[in-house]
């Protein structure tokens, strides 16, 4: 049985640029080990939503807690404390590219450890194990095929085996064997390490297979037109956008 | 916690028991690293673990790759499901990575590797030339595929948008100049040749260089990084599949704005350094104003102007250019563009002095 623990609480959440408001009112809750898909069309506010949970974007109004505190209000401190909890991999991995992948995985370490030199490189290269680079240590990312960045930029967000980590769009630019190794290895490290996963896609296949549960944000009413198991929402709603975004439009051709 | 082993008829036993929530004792872990020879078997018993991370794994990660290679059978059974699957996905190779290139070379091979470097970075440059020179032709045709709107923006961003930083830079050196000349011209009761000091040195050079060493440094380097962004972004690579020459696309505007403007801003920085001069003349060396304007206005010379406004229509050409081949030669992340606008400047700045250099001893040979 899941237990059904809050990790990320969001409040009556309305976000935004400039006077552009582009979400009004959200509220949800990712609960502990969920893989939680944040779903919905291009430009419909995913990546803001994301944007907004990692603290890069301030809401106008509402409370995002993560772990039971209060991250829209905390104190810089606070801040830093709870994102060394998160790890975040972006769309293109974001890999420094002036450091090798080892030096990039160790950089959380050293900065929030006190762990000898020997056991940081310890740590790297069974973060590299994990994510399926073993030996790569000694490369450039530019050395590295984009999959591969991919999955040392997951190797760098694991570094400090955070409680939350945030996908962007995992399977953006990875061919379907890529795309799926990846979706494993997320399934792995949440089964094996408990983590809390919110991950940001449109990929059907993806999300029916690693989601256990889910929000659609709808970029007309700024809300959120659906909650719950993406396996389940197929069955359940009865919102016509949501259907067709899980059928891939197919109730219009049927 | 620490971490007990025992060895009983050639098995060793690790014992883990509480919490392992970052470990970090390498005496402990090399005492356990060394028995695992010794031993023909390997048990774990993790009944009593409690707590763990990564630095766990770690351990449990290095025992089974070396009894592996030792071929010693190990037995992770009493591991928490998690963690064993855990150790088995790290475990899981799934390619052989390529040796990692090799980073240090021979002597040789590293002079070798820097004398093909210069010639390739040579006939790159040359090429670049010859095509930015074909790009003119067309643009002289008007053939070139330049929106107007790019060199007008450029115009901006090179011209008015520069004034003020040249301004206050070349009356900077006009008073510095006149200060230290002054220093000197005092000792023979000269100081009123402050004025042509700074007029012959400001228009015949000083300026030029002045507002080169500007430019290189503000618009050169901008240059190298917006094409270099725009390289790492492919739209270099979009350009050229459309058919549209980057050197006209790119280049072509920004040199004319560049050629354009360098001149204009070597007469307000020969104005403003003498400006600078005459300041320093009339309020720190009680020269009037009225003796100091008619010795700068008698060393003025036509000559001097002219040579010196020459100077600033080759370094805009000269800035410009390496700007450009820079950032069109700027590799694909974020390092090598700045990489790129560091070398656009020091070229830039290398090549004006080595053109003045030339410059110099020409007009010299010719007497100007």
């Amino acid at each position: 049985m899941k237990k059904q623990q809050p990790e990320i609480e969001v409040s009556n959440l309305t976000l935004g640029y400039g006077d552009f408001i582009l979400m009004k009112d959200i509220s949800f809750q990712v609960n502990k080990g969920d893989v939680f898909i944040i779903m919905g069309a291009s430009g419909g506010g995913k990546s803001t939503l994301l944007k907004a949970l990692t603290g890069l974007l301030q809401p106008f109004s509402g409370q995002i807690c993560i772990g039971g505190t209060d991250f829209t209000a905390a104190t810089p401190q606070q801040r830093n404390e709870i994102m060394q909890h998160c790890g975040i991999l972006y769309q293109s991995g974001a890999l420094f590219s002036s450091m090798t992948l080892a030096e990039n995985i160790a950089l959380p370490l050293q900065r929030y450890t006190n762990y000898s030199a020997r056991l940081i490189k310890e740590l790297v290269s069974l973060k590299l194990a994990l994510v399926g680079l073993t030996g790569f240590e000694d490369f450039y990312p530019s050395e590295i095929s984009g999959g591969m960045n991919k999955r040392a930029g997951l190797a760098r967000a694991l570094a400090l085996d955070p409680k939350i980590v945030y996908f962007d769009e995992p399977s953006a630019g990875l061919d379907p064997i890529s795309s799926k190794l990846l979706d494993d290895l997320i399934l792995d490290i949440n089964h094996s390490l408990g983590t809390t996963i919110v991950v940001v896609t449109h990929e059907l296949d993806s999300i029916f297979t690693i989601g256990s549960n889910s929000i659609f944000l709808d970029a007309d009413t700024k809300s959120i037109a659906g909650y719950g198991n993406p396996k389940e929402l197929l069955k359940t709603t009865a919102n016509p956008k949501l259907r067709e975004f899980l059928t891939r439009g197919g109730e219009k051709n049927a | 916690m620490p971490l007990t082993f025992k060895i009983t008829q050639q098995t060793l036993e690790l014992d883990l028991g509480g919490n392992f929530s970052g470990y970090d004792n390498e005496a402990e872990k090399s005492d356990l690293f060394n028995a695992l020879p010794q031993s023909k078997k390997l048990l774990v018993n993790a009944e009593n673990l409690k707590d763990w991370d990564s630095t766990l794994v770690v351990i449990l990660y290095n025992l089974a790759k070396q009894a592996g290679q030792q071929k010693i059978p190990y037995d992770y059974s009493s591991l928490p499901d998690n963690l064993r699957r855990l150790v088995s996905l790290a475990l899981e190779v799934d390619r052989r990575p390529p040796s990692p290139p090799n980073r240090k070379s021979p002597w040789l091979e590293t002079l070798g590797g820097w004398g093909i470097s210069v010639y390739s970075g040579f006939i790159g440059g040359l090429k670049f030339l010859g095509r930015t020179t074909a790009s003119i032709g067309r643009f002289l045709r008007g053939k070139a595929v330049m929106r107007p709107v790019d060199f007008w923006f450029a115009m901006e961003d090179c011209g008015y948008r520069a004034v003020a930083i040249v301004s206050l830079v070349s009356f900077m050196v006009g008073l510095i100049l006149a200060f230290v000349g002054a220093i000197q011209l005092q000792t023979f009761g000269a100081q009123i040749y402050v004025a042509s000091l700074v007029t012959i040195g400001m228009t015949r050079i000083m300026g030029a260089i002045m507002a080169g060493i500007i430019m290189a440094g503000r618009t050169g380097a901008s240059y190298a990084a917006a094409i270099g962004t725009m390289q790492v972004n492919e739209e270099v690579d979009a350009l050229k599949t459309m058919g549209i020459p980057v050197t006209d696309f790119l280049v072509l505007p920004r040199t004319l704005s560049l050629i354009l403007t360098m001149p204009v801003l070597t007469v307000l920085a020969d104005f403003m350094g003498i400006f600078g001069g005459t300041f320093v003349g009339t309020v720190m060396l009680d020269i009037s104003l009225q003796e100091y304007i008619k010795y700068s206005v008698d060393t003025f010379s036509m000559k001097n102007f002219l040579v010196g406004t020459f100077h600033g229509f080759l370094y805009g050409l000269i800035i410009s250019l390496c700007g450009c081949y820079y950032g069109v030669n700027s590799g694909r992340n974020a390092d090598s563009v700045g990489k790129a606008a560091t070398k656009a400047v020091v070229s830039a700045i290398v090549w004006m002095i080595v053109v003045t250099g030339i410059l110099t001893f020409i007009f010299k040979a010719m007497n100007i």
